[in-house]
């Protein structure tokens, strides 16, 4: 089953004609995903790469019946192009660019919270349901299609763990990368719920970093509704307060966001917190005994 | 991005909160220019204010009230040039360039003013409290409930009757009442206006005659959207950075300093920062937090390597990637080159995963280079931790 993304997904591409758009709505067609089409503005009526392109992504919806979008949309547009997005009634809205003002994401989260539409990300690898499909960024060659959910608001960290799983011979049913700024459509929490609901995840891998206290809100969800096994890494154990570490969301201050007081509490949930980012995958095989 | 203190209360006073009476001095001389000038105008004494970004400079010796001008002047000589520690600026201190000398308040209250982003909600908060002057981390920690909140609707904005219950709760008299209102709804216009990620007025005071004034101004600004604001960008201070931060970021790298002995370079911000517990965990100790990005060319990857190695504590590289989009191969063609360009002498500890990563690892095994290459993160980390300690005996 997975979770978000599969076989029926129809996605269309926000930006599909930049170079970045192109280069990975042919990745994500490559590894299987149905790409029906793009929108550009200005562009509507032509093809690009074999794909119809739209003015508007209520045309494209009307003429492909998109049911997801990844968007490349540059910063200063992106937010604007997300909220296109959910008043043409798309289900799945997924953010790949990175730098979106807050202030912007502020409006945009007043709407999206209201509405049916789900946004993962901004500045987020994307979702896979390995065997299935893609809608993001992330090599699919590393991935293996089995039973292990993945959330993370990191990229490379999320590689990281499907890879150290993958290697053991343990599949993953999605991995979802939730994305790295403050204000996020889909948090460690929804993520959980979507997974902990999935009778084909077995069990769940949760990354998080520093900043914010979602991981803390996220480990009080686990502790009262999670009955599968859950293995949790936290990165910046070795930050410095006040610094903002790559991503825009990741940074403690006033003493808040520190990767200790997240360890804690993911502990206290009973879920397996590992100190070493090596030990992801090691952990988890331990603990569905296939180690 | 941070701005200095005077910087911020201009911003302000174009928005309409009112600030003391003041300006920024780069010299002795100019600091006894505005001292006379102030006092001149009828000031009954002059405050002499450290310009760094960081707070805490009252109570480290940055912020002197001065009576007459030449007790100014002393104080101008005392802290301009002197390296101000408080409890933000670490150990070292941060070296003062600049003051600003303002007008004196006859202060009656010391208040405390905040917006801030919550997180939780995805929301801006108005926050106010009683405890004016005071460290606000350490007044939410002991006594969260002498905080009061208004979490602001972005579709309505921050309304007068939220400024109206912040005011009353502050114990404000009813002859300030109005004037704060337009106070606080001045501030959150600053704040959208220059898309700021942070604005705290601590303290925020009222006088004996029933005025209110900002007596000090912290603003942070959102660096996500500096585009739009060219204005506020060119209020960055490099001389407060730290040049190999400053150098980092021509180069479009996402690099921090820490003051440990092992440089990493890392793709991801994710990845960067769990290499560097991994660094801990291995018995080392970061020296940097470096994510070269998802497409780091070989120019790109040579300007780390310069910054990696200027930093004098570094006794060992840590180069760890995860080729997803960014290639294995030419990553380490890159190295490769750089290493050679600039002859690096510390040993280098790669581990390598990803896209291409076979004809990577040769390309390393062929450059006759004396690289070392871990077969996992974890045992890269143990390599590198030794190299380190190695070098260091
Ligand atoms: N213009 C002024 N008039 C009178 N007192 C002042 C003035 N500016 C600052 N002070 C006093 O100095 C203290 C510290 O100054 P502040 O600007 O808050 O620096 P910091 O927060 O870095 O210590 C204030 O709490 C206030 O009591
Ligand atoms: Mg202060």
């Amino acid at each position: 089953m997975a979770v978000l993304v599969d076989k029926n997904t129809r996605l269309i591409v926000q930006g599909l004609t930049g170079k970045e758009g192109t280069f990975h709505a042919k990745g994500c067609a490559e590894y299987g995903t149905n790409v029906v089409g793009g929108v550009t503005p200005g562009k509507g009526g032509t093809t690009h790469e074999g794909w119809p392109v739209f003015n508007t992504v209520a045309d494209a919806v009307k003429e492909t019946g998109a049911n997801a979008t990844m968007i490349f949309v540059p910063p200063p547009f992106a937010a604007d192009a997300i909220l296109e997005a959910e008043d043409a009634g798309i289900p799945l809205i997924v953010c790949i660019t990175e730098g979106i003002p807050t202030l912007d994401m502020v409006k945009v989260w007043a709407k999206i919270k209201h509405s049916n539409s789900r946004l993962i990300g901004p500045n987020c690898p994307g979702v896979i349901s390995p065997g299935k499909a893609k809608i993001g960024i992330m090599p699919g060659r590393i991935h293996k299609e089995g039973n292990v959910g993945i959330v993370s608001r990191s990229g490379t960290l999320t590689y990281e763990a499907v890879h150290q799983l993958t290697q053991r011979g343990i599949g993953q049913s999605t991995a979802i990368g939730i994305g790295g700024d403050p204000i996020i459509g889909t948090t460690h929490i929804d993520a959980l719920r979507l997974l902990n609901d999935d009778p084909e995840t077995e069990a769940i891998i949760m990354i998080g970093e520093i900043g914010g206290a979602a991981e803390e809100a996220a480990a009080d969800f686990v502790k009262k509704n999670v009955k599968k096994p859950v293995v949790g890494f936290i990165a910046g154990q070795t930050a410095p307060p006040g610094r903002r570490m790559g991503h825009a969301g990741a940074i403690i201050s006033g003493g808040q966001g520190t990767a200790a007081d997240k360890m804690k509490a993911m502990k206290a949930a009973g879920i397996h917190v590992v100190v070493s980012p090596a030990e992801i995958g090691e952990t988890l095989a331990k603990v569905i005994g296939k180690a | 991005m941070k701005i200095h203190e005077y910087q911020a209360k201009e911003i302000l006073a174009k928005y309409g909160v009112p600030v003391p009476k003041g300006e920024v001095a780069n010299t002795l001389e100019e600091a006894n220019d505005v001292a006379r000038k102030l006092f001149a105008e009828g000031a009954k004494g002059v405050v002499v204010k450290a310009q760094i970004h960081a707070g805490g400079r009252g109570k480290g010796g940055g912020v002197k009230v001065a009576k007459t001008r030449e007790e100014a002047e002393q104080y101008a000589k005392n802290i301009l040039g002197m390296q101000l520690v408080t409890h933000q600026t670490g150990p070292q201190g941060q070296k003062v360039q600049r003051l600003l000398i303002e007008e004196t308040a006859a202060i009656d209250r010391e208040l405390y003013l905040g917006i801030v982003l919550d997180r939780a909600v995805g929301k801006l908060v108005f926050m106010a409290s009683q405890a004016g002057g005071m460290e606000i981390e350490e007044v939410a920690a002991k006594t969260p409930e002498a905080i009061y909140k208004e979490v602001i609707d972005p579709a309505v904005g921050f309304g007068a009757w939220q400024a109206r219950k912040l005011a009353f709760a502050l114990g404000l008299k009813p002859t300030q009442i109005n004037q704060a209102v337009g106070f606080f709804q001045s501030l959150y216009k600053a704040f959208l206006e220059t898309d700021a990620s942070l604005v705290e007025i601590n303290p925020f005071i009222t006088t004996k005659d029933d005025k209110l004034f900002a007596l000090d101004a912290k603003v942070n600004f959102d660096d996500n959207a500096l585009f739009r604001h060219a204005d506020v960008k060119a209020l960055r201070d490099v001389a407060e950075e730290d040049p190999l931060e400053v150098e980092a970021s021509k180069y479009a790298l996402n690099y921090i300093k820490l003051d440990g002995s092992i440089a990493c370079m890392v793709n991801g911000a994710g990845l960067a920062m769990a290499t560097m517990d991994i660094i801990q965990y291995a018995g080392g100790s970061p020296a940097n937090f470096l994510d070269v990005g998802g497409g780091a060319t070989q120019e790109q990857i040579e300007h780390a390597f310069e910054i990696l190695l200027s930093d004098k504590h570094v006794k060992a590289i840590f180069i760890n990637i995860f080729g997803g989009i960014l290639r294995v191969d030419r990553l380490a063609t890159g190295v490769v080159a750089a290493a050679r360009n600039l002859n690096v002498k510390v040993p280098i500890v790669l581990r390598l995963e990803g896209t291409n990563v076979e004809e990577g690892r040769q390309i390393l095994k062929e450059s006759g280079l004396n690289f070392q290459v871990g077969a996992t993160m974890k045992e890269a980390a143990e390599l590198v931790v030794a190299a380190a300690a190695g070098a260091r005996a």
